[in-house]
């Protein structure tokens, strides 16, 4: 079969057969698994969504006299200033200051760290606040300017969990409407919301992690970053179908990239009315063919994809670990689901016609030469499961 | 007898004329059938009206003809909630919250969210829910 560095050569000489996840599966079954094994060389996967666990690193440089930021704000979001002087990170679900949040429910939560980045990564010009205690090498104690993101030294966005490998859904059992990061959820099972992209999304179409592993590069908001580690909260060690899909949250992947090079209509803030707000994201990640097993598996379709449906009222919240029923994602997509014999309508938070657009688009490229596959320098744990916090009474 | 049309207005009212029975004599005088979708016309502040207009092609034309000795502004296309296409990341989170089908997918295979502004009566449900802000009301 065929070597990384096989691949790499034909995407360098701008040879590379390269088809998005959303194409492979009838190509697949027009071409025979062995032949198209042979004619394929990337199958190209994305997903676009809210990922919570996003932020940047941004690095100010020193003003005259220097600083030693011990609190700061950007645009009045708090940032993170636990670290070297003019190094801050900002948190994508961090709320304004002075936002009255769920005072009175349900807060509308218009601006945060989300929409900071966005703002960042659109060329908008944004305040700084930055206070401090003084020191002898730092004497500054008070600074309010203005920056773009040209006028910083780095802007790199780490994000300890993106790119979930699958979702909930999301549903409402209770007599009274819920506000959640699964969107607003009508009271008696009224609707139901996912959130993945997918037959198209990057670890259903790899799912035991076979080529992303920690090193892969990947297209993050419209930039080349790679995977730095096993996401925050990764549990591939989780209950799977028969062909191996996982049928709840199980694996995540930590990335990063340089936001100068990103594009804002693929890093986005959102507000979750009555919940709070977080940061869209667009994920491309290729899959090397390597071999017919790898190539198969990118054939997955969304009905053979499973999702647990949990209430947002009670089960969730309170840890039960009890599901409804489990669907599939063509169900889903249809707008409709069938749960006891009621209808239900679905909606999606995650877009598949952006991650449809950003698989096209990491497609192109690497059509063009202009973005390379690697292999991973480490893979991702296989049978890690996700542990609770324990509410302990003594050390 | 002419064809019954029905055309679909956003009325602005500036703060002096807000007192006046406007929607009355369109009723009475002009023989129009009015459907008000949503209206915000407070005494001593401005106003907006989105409504639905039905009779023939000259008595709705009669009808904003009246509407305009009063200096209030007759939007034809700007209707009190707009979409945003470029902050719509097409996610279809919307289109459960939209009670007519405004909001809607019909290619399954782009996902598109598609809308048809003919069927909104502005009722600012995806106003409420679009985390994007792609929605928005004029009032």
């Amino acid at each position: 079969m065929k070597t990384y560095e096989q691949i790499s050569d034909r995407i360098e000489s701008g040879k590379a057969v390269v088809l998005t996840a959303d194409e492979i599966a009838d190509y697949v079954d027009k071409k025979g698994l062995q032949a198209a094994a042979k004619e394929v060389d990337v199958v190209t996967t994305a997903t676009f969504g809210p990922m919570c666990s996003s932020g940047c690193f941004l690095n100010f440089g020193h003003s005259k006299p220097k600083i030693r930021m011990s609190e700061a704000w950007i645009q009045d979001v708090l940032v993170y200033t636990g670290i070297a002087a003019v190094d801050v990170y900002l948190g994508a679900t961090q709320l304004r200051h002075g936002d009255p949040a769920n005072m009175y429910p349900p807060g509308e939560f218009r601006y945060g760290g989300g929409h900071v980045m966005e703002d960042l990564i659109a060329g908008k010009s944004l305040q700084l606040f930055a206070l401090s205690y003084g020191t002898d090498c730092y004497p500054l104690r008070e600074l309010r300017t203005y920056f773009t993101i040209q006028d910083l030294n780095q802007a790199i966005m780490v994000n300890p969990r993106n790119c979930y490998q699958n979702y909930n859904v999301a549903i409402n059992n209770s007599d009274r409407t819920i506000y959640t990061y699964m969107g607003r959820l009508e009271p008696n099972q009224k609707n139901a919301n996912y959130c993945s992209a997918g037959q198209l999304s990057p670890l259903l179409n790899d799912p035991t992690y076979e080529t992303i592993g920690i090193g892969t590069r990947v297209w993050l908001g419209g930039a080349q970053g790679h995977v730095y580690a096993e996401g925050t909260q990764h549990a591939g060690g989780c209950e799977r179908t028969p062909g191996g899909v996982p049928v709840e949250g199980a694996g995540t992947l930590a990335l990063t990239a340089d936001m100068k090079q990103m594009k804002q209509e693929f890093v986005r803030g959102v507000s979750f009315p009555g919940y709070g707000v977080s940061l869209a994201l667009g994920v491309g990640i290729p899959i090397p063919i390597l071999n017919e097993d790898i190539l198969k598996r990118t054939c997955v379709r969304d009905r053979d994809i499973l999702a647990p449906v949990i209430d947002y009222s009670s089960d969730y919240p309170q840890k039960t670990g009890n599901i409804i029923c489990q669907v599939n994602y063509e169900q889903l997509r249809s707008g409709e689901i069938q749960i006891n014999g009621k209808k239900v309508q679905v909606g999606s938070l995650s877009s598949y016609y952006k991650a449809l657009e950003i698989a096209n688009l990491l497609a192109d490229e690497i059509r063009r030469g202009d973005f390379q596959i690697t292999k991973p320098i480490a893979a991702l744990p296989k049978d890690k499961t996700m542990k609770p916090l324990i509410k302990r009474k003594q050390k | 007898m002419s064809e019954m049309i029905t055309k679909k207005l956003m009325l602005y009212f500036p703060k002096c004329e807000c007192e006046k029975p406007i929607i009355y004599h369109l009723v009475k005088d002009y023989d129009l059938v009015v459907n008000v979708f949503r209206a915000k016309v407070t005494p001593e502040e401005e106003g907006f009206l989105v409504l639905d207009v039905t009779g023939t092609e000259a008595q709705i034309q009669r009808g904003i003809d009246f509407v305009k000795t009063f200096n209030v502004t007759v939007n034809f296309s700007g209707k009190g909630v707009t979409r945003d296409e470029t902050k719509c990341t097409h996610c279809g989170y919307c289109v459960p919250y939209c009670p007519t089908g405004a909001l809607n997918i019909l290619d399954g295979q782009t996902r598109q969210v598609v809308y048809d502004e003919s069927k909104c009566i502005e009722c600012l449900a995806c106003v409420r829910v679009c985390p994007y802000g792609a929605c928005t009301a004029a009032f």
